[in-house]
């Protein structure tokens, strides 16, 4: 099972943006006279890749136009304690995901824990719930006019402990991240040799010190890699963060953004994020390119006979429900509490169609321009290579990997000053949809026009067919589809997205998400409770697609 | 001689395939065993009661004269001085060489360590070596690191589940040749589990061939070859033409005539004859007893099927000098004498 892949598709992190490595090229027998690209198309593509650029080099130059007076902002105390603050949350809920998933995956593959099988599905499934749910779930529990408050009310109690802030933050995203190290853990575990801490308990190691000393060092890459994934949703994570008004990065790049006075602050903010998450994302594909542990050949794999966990069982057991509970059915049972108080109370659906129809509107109109942009590019990518083709390739990664708020921001900013009869259009919110989610379709397109034999199109010429011909009445048929799942895919990531469509909306444009989010802001947690349901369901749906994708084992 | 190790009615159940179904063996100090088997037939199961990695379900385990497995009795596999080498090497990836052998020494004192470490890289011929990450080095060094992590800390057996079947054919011959001197030098009893029989003739002291979970035979490759103790034995190790025939003392009449038998037998029997154990003589058709049906030339020798008169199918193997026309007749002649077994009366095939 490729767990680790799955949840690198789940990932709001790129995966190797990197031309067809030599092995799928010669795999594909591709033309070994390299055919140059027709100008057209490589024209069209450049001219994608650079629109997609246009934020984030217009945040660059912006920047760098403040001059000197960016290092004193960036230096300021302020500043400085919004790293720190960044920085302290990051660390911890890597911590705390580590504490959490590492004994989970072990108690999963290894022992003989009653229903372990269903426990690790019901243990992944945070990962699809979008950060601002996790947030709203919190808050309308354990917030003031939450849930626990309305019901320990009677019984005398005036005031919770307040969960804004630090404590907050980390409980929501340490909850809805750990099943990145779990997944990522868990396929180490999976793939270590058995024969391994065998070798150390006939070497004279118990089965404790055969742990610490072989099993533990071997599952460091998987850690690193997981722990590297949780670092980046936390640093680049607004829905929760912004809800539980914690003061890092994205929050205050927001709060920034509001005041609107003082942007140049706003922008020293956004790069610094941007330059710690690439920070991170090199360091990722550092550590995932260095790492070979793997079985030294494909030999017949031993069953494994799960450990026996005896009276232990019952602790586990308690630990793994515990963390279940608090990751998914809580969230998921305060909403259905809220739906129906709301329901009870009158509160009207309506505003709630409307909003999921703009929804599914903008996702919509997302996927088919997403894919659209998409497609050229994946095209010249695939079948053109060449050193443009790879910049252009690599270049449409980068929006992928920024925090969404940055790409939200720059774009507010380019927008107002140079495009102000875009500014606050549908098209400026697609436009900001096309930075962040262009890779997944061309991922998707990629993948199948890597399969597609070229000797297909080389076929279709020698009958007769010009280029135009041949691309409508052979590739594109057989691309249909990459076509298809980058167009689910793009509509499904671009319902659940917050950052942009908040900052780009068109004014009055509620969608599921912004109306989560204003909700909970509010304390009117009646009102998210539906949005949020459906927004559950349209992420499973993600799930369940993004797996149907992976080959089967 | 002390016995190393000693297993007595050892049962281990797993469903159909790769169970032990009341193992005896004894293997003494010092003393090289392949135990032989196709897979399936339980011997790496045996291998992993041995190594402690499997409980038993019945019968007992002795290791150097210590029980370590009986009824109600089970010595963790840490303790019980096995040293095992992997199939597939199982070497930590994340140590290298000298972190790799030094492993299962952390009992030992500080100095003597270092010395043991020393004398196991020099007996395996790693010196220079030792900072070498596993996955630098070629499989053959990589076999000799687990073979020396094995020894290093003194084992009172070593297993090797398959040892060389993850080299190339080429290497394979060379790093056996190896293996055996670096074990007989370091005076080692050890078990070599494998499916390969030329590997289990030309490599040890005794094999032990195993099927269907039970030990059929323990005896020195040669009278392995030459006397199989039974007909599924004989099938397994190397090829084998059955001739049924009447059997009284220590002759036998069967298609070929009367044939005089290594061991004193009576009543109906299977005849084995090996293929090289048959010479064919070029006769003219009167006095044939058979023709060639199909002939495969390997090289240092060839492969000769002919059908006899009475439509009998026999192999007969020959040096690369003679040749044989399709059809041709001969008279077939059996050099030496040969083993039989009492026929069974339900045998089917």
């Amino acid at each position: 099972m490729s767990a680790s892949r799955v949840a690198r598709s789940l990932s709001p992190f790129p995966r190797r943006p990197l031309p067809p490595s030599e092995e799928e090229t010669s795999a594909q027998g591709l033309p070994s006279q390299r055919a140059r690209a027709p100008l057209s198309l490589a024209l069209t593509a450049s001219l994608i890749a650079l629109l997609l650029l246009l934020p984030l080099l217009y945040l660059l130059v912006r920047t760098l136009g403040i001059g000197q007076e960016a290092v004193d902002l960036l230096l300021r105390p302020r500043t400085l304690r919004i790293l720190w603050n960044s920085l302290a949350l990051t660390v911890a809920v890597t911590a705390v995901t580590l504490l959490l998933a590492m004994p989970l995956a072990w108690l999963t593959v290894r022992t003989d824990l009653p229903g372990r099988r269903l426990w690790s599905l019901l243990a992944t499934l945070p990962l699809v719930i979008p950060s601002y749910v996790g947030g709203f779930a919190l808050v309308a529990t354990a917030g003031p006019k939450g849930m626990l408050q309305e019901l320990l009310a009677p019984l005398g109690v005036e005031r919770l402990p307040s969960i804004y802030g630090f404590p907050g933050a980390l409980w929501i995203l340490s909850l809805l991240t750990y099943p990145y190290l779990f997944l990522s853990i868990r396929s180490g575990l999976h793939s270590m040799d058995p024969a391994l801490e065998e070798a150390a308990r006939s070497l004279g190691h118990s089965p404790w010190q055969a742990f610490w000393r072989v099993t533990l060092p071997n599952l460091r890459p998987s850690m690193t890699a997981g722990a590297l994934l949780v670092a980046l949703y936390t640093l680049s994570d607004f829905g929760a963060v912004s809800l539980l008004r914690f003061n890092s990065f994205t929050r205050a790049i927001y709060v920034q953004y509001l005041s609107s006075f003082d942007r140049s602050l706003a922008a020293v903010l956004s790069l610094t994020l941007v330059a710690l998450t690439m920070l991170l994302l090199v360091a990722e594909r550092r550590i995932r390119g260095r790492t070979r542990y793997y079985r030294s050949s494909a030999g017949a794999v031993r069953h494994r006979r799960p450990i026996a966990l005896g009276r232990w069982r019952w602790p586990a057991l308690l630990f793994t429900l515990g963390l279940i509970s608090a990751a998914l059915l809580a969230p998921a049972g305060v909403i259905v509490y809220w739906l129906v108080r709301g329901l009870l109370a009158g509160e009207q659906l309506l505003p709630v169609w409307e909003a999921a129809r703009n929804s599914v509107t903008a996702a919509g109109l997302a996927a088919v321009t997403v894919t659209a942009l998409a497609l050229p590019v994946a095209y010249f990518n695939v079948r053109f290579p060449g050193r443009l083709s790879n910049l252009v390739g690599q270049s449409v990664y980068i929006g992928y990997g920024l925090p969404g708020i940055v790409v939200a921001l720059s774009l507010v900013f380019f927008g107002a000053n140079f495009v102000p009869f875009l500014y606050q259009t549908l098209a400026m919110l697609l436009f900001a949809y096309a930075v962040r989610f262009l890779p997944q379709a061309m991922g998707t397109i990629r993948a199948t026009l890597l399969h597609l034999n070229p000797r297909l199109e080389e076929a279709g010429q020698s009958l007769g067919l010009g280029p135009r011909a041949v691309f409508l009445r052979i590739t594109l048929p057989l691309l249909r589809p990459g076509i298809l799942s980058g167009l689910a895919l793009v509509f499904l990531t671009t319902i659940k997205e917050l950052p942009a469509t908040l900052l780009l909306s068109p004014t009055g444009f509620t969608t599921l998400a912004t109306q989560i989010w204003s909700a909970t802001d509010e304390a009117f947690f009646a009102r998210a409770a539906a949005p949020a349901l459906l927004l559950l369901l349209v992420s499973a749906l993600s799930i369940l697609l993004i797996m149907s994708q992976e080959p089967g084992d | 001689m002390p016995l190393g190790l000693r297993l007595q009615g050892v049962v281990k159940r797993f469903g159909e395939v790769g169970a032990a179904n009341h193992v005896d063996l004894e293997v003494p100090s010092g003393q090289l065993l392949a135990l032989l088997g196709p897979s399936g037939c339980g011997k790496t199961t045996t291998l992993r009661l041995i190594a402690g990695f499997e409980h038993v379900d019945a019968g007992t385990i002795e290791i150097g004269g210590e029980r370590v497995a009986g009824p109600g009795l089970h010595v963790p596999p840490e303790k019980r001085r096995v040293g095992m080498v992997f199939q597939e090497y199982a070497i930590f990836p994340h140590l290298n060489v000298l972190e790799n052998i030094r492993f299962g020494l952390h009992r030992y004192p500080a100095e003597a360590r270092e010395e043991r470490v020393k004398t196991v890289l020099e007996l395996v011929g790693l010196l220079g070596l030792e900072k070498r990450m596993p996955h630098e080095l070629s499989g053959g060094q990589q076999q000799r690191v687990a073979l020396a992590r094995a020894l290093a800390p003194e084992p009172a057996v070593i297993l090797l589940d398959e040892p060389f079947s993850n080299l190339d054919a080429g290497l394979r011959v060379r790093v056996r040749a190896e293996v055996r001197a670096i074990l007989k030098q370091a005076n080692a009893t050890a078990i070599f589990v494998t499916h390969d029989q030329e590997e289990a003739l030309s490599l040890v002291d005794q094999v032990a061939v195993m099927l269907h979970g039970q030990v059929q035979q323990v005896a020195s490759p040669q009278k392995l070859y030459r006397q199989p103790a039974n007909r599924a034995v004989a099938e397994f190790v190397g090829d084998a033409n059955f001739l049924e025939g009447v059997a009284s003392g220590r002759q036998v009449e069967c298609a070929l005539g009367v044939l005089e038998t290594q061991v004193a037998i009576h009543g109906p029997v299977d005849v084995l004859i090996r293929p090289e154990n048959i010479e064919l003589i070029p006769a003219s058709a009167q006095t044939a007893d058979a023709r060639v049906r199909s002939q495969l030339f390997f090289g240092h020798d060839q492969l000769v099927t002919v059908q006899t008169n009475a439509g009998l199918l026999l192999d007969v193997r020959l040096g690369p000098a003679y040749h044989f026309a399709f059809g041709q007749p001969v008279k077939l002649r059996v050099v030496g004498p040969v083993m039989a077994y009492p026929r069974s009366p339900d045998r089917s095939d």
